[in-house]
């Protein structure tokens, strides 16, 4: 099975150190997303897991075997490219059945496993079609094929649906999930969008900088963010975060305060401000207003019927409750 | 927006190319046209164009003169032979240099090419003398060694232009999925590359079918290829330019035709990476 340990692994390009020395402990069958702002790390650590990167320092243990030193060939990971990565010169079918060969497994085995990898991926009357023939998310798909054809201790996605259209994204994003649910295999799974990372993830590892910031289930980021950076990082729209001396009654450096966790009033409330931006999406509007004691502006959820216009003077109330604290360090006041 | 000519442009440039095409090949077809031609005709002033008794004689002499045969074989195995091992050497120095380059790829690619730029005759001596020390001069193999080593900068220029526009991604793929090196090469690498590797190897066909400094110098009578037998018309008994033309169109006929049939894709692998 595919537990996966990293063990104070480093990595260093040219003298640059990318990622300090690093732990972290996957367990098996769960669906691990990297997630942090591009050049946190996150694809370099997937890379090192799967063997294309070698690692300055530290160990990597695959389900108790140290495969540090061995080749991505050997330890027996399936990953799935940004690019997807097709062979361009063979048909859906070949692609598919191309690590199947590399295992030297017999002709007819090799038929059957294709086959029904082709079924469950909705490729069977794509089978004899070039990659090139195929469109984005069916390309997505014999990648994922290859993938779970051999049956591998982890699959590791590096970025698979950054290249796809939103819908496409969104109905990709399932099907992941759903193969994941059948499957029970440990995926890792690499990308700089946190709605992906928020609606796959059984837990979610902050990268910045190649440092963790944190590790948590998706609730947990969300309700108890660890620090400043994951606070803001989490959630969408983001965190407000706000500094200054009105914070200083709450005894913290930084309060952050989600845009569901304002209630806005033209009435009566805690902080006056005017209304500039707001974004209607139907089901919610998010308004972006200037309050008086804070120089940047709070973004506040409001129901998609509250009818609120630009330059309206409001005020702004938080619910004690969900406030979250932080201290100079940028770390969480409990 | 496509641009327009006008049709009297369009002329111009027409026959501009043409002009141009006819320039290049005319050394060519002037050497085809006199080989049919008798020794006196070849020679006289005011030179005859098409209007002379077309002749069949020269190709005869040469024919009778000459082991034709024996100068085309040995054209081919030192063509093919030294192109091949080229490649079997070059595919792997390529597949280095642009997937795990390091910070001196660039640089030996560079020296690489330098070598061209020594003349050939400042190493004639000493590479003569390793030739007779190793009693290859003469011979089928040491051409081919030596044919190999002249043209294998070119090779590995132009497979690593080509490997570099394979993504690598595509083989890291193929890393993943439990491929060997070999496999990587052979399976992944090499049928991507097929453009590029077919007009690599017809260029250097092409180089090695027409290289004259080093087969005619480190060649006497067996390994002899088509340059020597052209050379062998040449001299001694003065100038014979008919027979000459005759000789050298022998030599040239079969490269030409290969060529011909290939040029579309000698013209797209050359241009590959260039225009996209």
């Amino acid at each position: 099975m595919g537990r996966i340990i990293l063990d104070k692994v480093t990595k260093r390009f040219d003298g640059v150190e990318v990622i300090p020395p690093l732990d972290l402990i996957i367990e098996d069958g769960e669906f691990t997303v990297f997630v942090g702002p591009s050049g946190c790390g996150k694809s370099t650590l997937l890379r090192l897991i799967a063997g294309l990167e070698d690692v300055t320092g530290g160990h990597i243990e695959i389900d108790g075997q140290d495969v540090t030193g061995v080749a991505p060939a050997k330890r027996r990971l399936a990953m799935v490219f940004q690019s997807y990565a097709l062979y361009p010169h063979m048909t859906v079918r070949k692609n598919i059945a191309f690590p199947l060969r590399m295992a030297k497994l017999d002709r007819a085995e090799i038929n059957k496993k294709v086959t029904a990898a082709a079924e469950v991926l909705n490729l069977t009357d794509y089978l004899e079609r070039r990659p090139g023939l195929l469109s984005g998310g069916q390309r997505q798909r014999v990648a994922i094929g290859r993938a779970i054809v051999r049956e591998p201790e982890a699959f590791l996605f590096d970025e698979p649906l950054s290249n796809l259209d939103a819908a496409l994204r969104v109905e990709m994003r399932l099907e992941i999930g759903e193969l994941h649910k059948r499957l029970a295999t440990t995926m890792i799974y690499v990308t700089h969008d946190q709605v992906e990372a928020m609606t796959m993830a059984d837990r979610i590892v902050v990268l910045k900088a190649g440092n963790i910031e944190q590790v948590g289930s998706p609730l947990e980021l969300y309700t108890k963010p660890r620090n400043t950076f994951v606070a803001g990082f989490i959630g969408s729209p983001s965190m407000n975060l706000l500094e200054g001396p009105e914070v200083a009654k709450h005894g913290a450096k930084t309060v952050g305060i989600r845009p569901e966790h304002l209630s806005i009033s033209d009435k009566e409330g805690v902080w006056s401000g005017i209304i500039g931006v707001s974004e209607h999406l139907g089901s919610d509007t998010f308004f972006h207003v200037k309050c008086d004691a804070f120089p940047n502006p709070l973004t506040v959820r409001a129901s998609g019927e509250v009818s609120l216009h630009y330059g309206q003077k409001v005020f702004l109330t938080p619910n004690k409750t969900y406030i979250h604290r932080f201290g100079k360090d940028g770390l969480r006041i409990a | 927006m496509a641009r327009t000519h006008s049709p009297q442009l369009k002329m111009l440039t027409t026959f501009a190319a043409w002009s141009i095409g006819l320039m290049i090949f005319f050394p060519i077809l002037w050497t085809i046209l006199t080989s049919f031609k008798t020794e006196a005709q070849a020679i006289a002033s005011p030179p005859i164009f098409v209007n002379f008794d077309w002749t069949l004689e020269n190709y005869e002499v040469v024919r009778e003169r000459s082991n034709y045969m024996r100068f085309l074989w040995n054209s081919i195995f030192i063509a093919g032979g030294s192109t091949l091992l080229g490649v079997l050497i070059a595919v792997p120095a390529a597949w280095s240099m642009a997937f795990v380059p390091s910070k001196r790829t660039k640089d030996i690619l560079l020296w690489m090419l330098s070598t061209k730029m020594l003349p050939a005759v400042g190493v004639l001596y000493p590479l003569y003398l390793i030739f007779i020390e190793l009693g290859i001069l003469d011979t089928r193999l040491g051409l081919i060694v030596v044919l190999m080593l002249i043209n294998l900068p070119i090779i590995v220029w132009m497979l690593y232009t080509y490997f570099k526009e394979i993504p690598g991604e595509i083989l890291e793929a193929a890393r993943m999925d439990g491929a060997t090196l070999k496999a990587e090469i052979f399976y992944v690498l090499m049928p991507m590359a097929i453009p590029g590797i077919a007009s690599t190897i017809l260029l250097n066909v092409i180089l090695a079918w027409n290289e004259a400094f080093w087969t005619l110098n480190l060649t006497a009578a067996k390994a002899a290829p088509l340059t020597a037998f052209i050379a062998s018309y040449s001299s001694p008994e003065g100038l014979f330019y008919a027979k000459l033309s005759a000789a050298s169109t022998m030599a040239i006929a079969p490269i030409l035709i290969l060529g011909w049939f290939s040029q579309k894709q000698l013209v797209r692998g050359l241009t590959f990476g260039a225009v996209k």
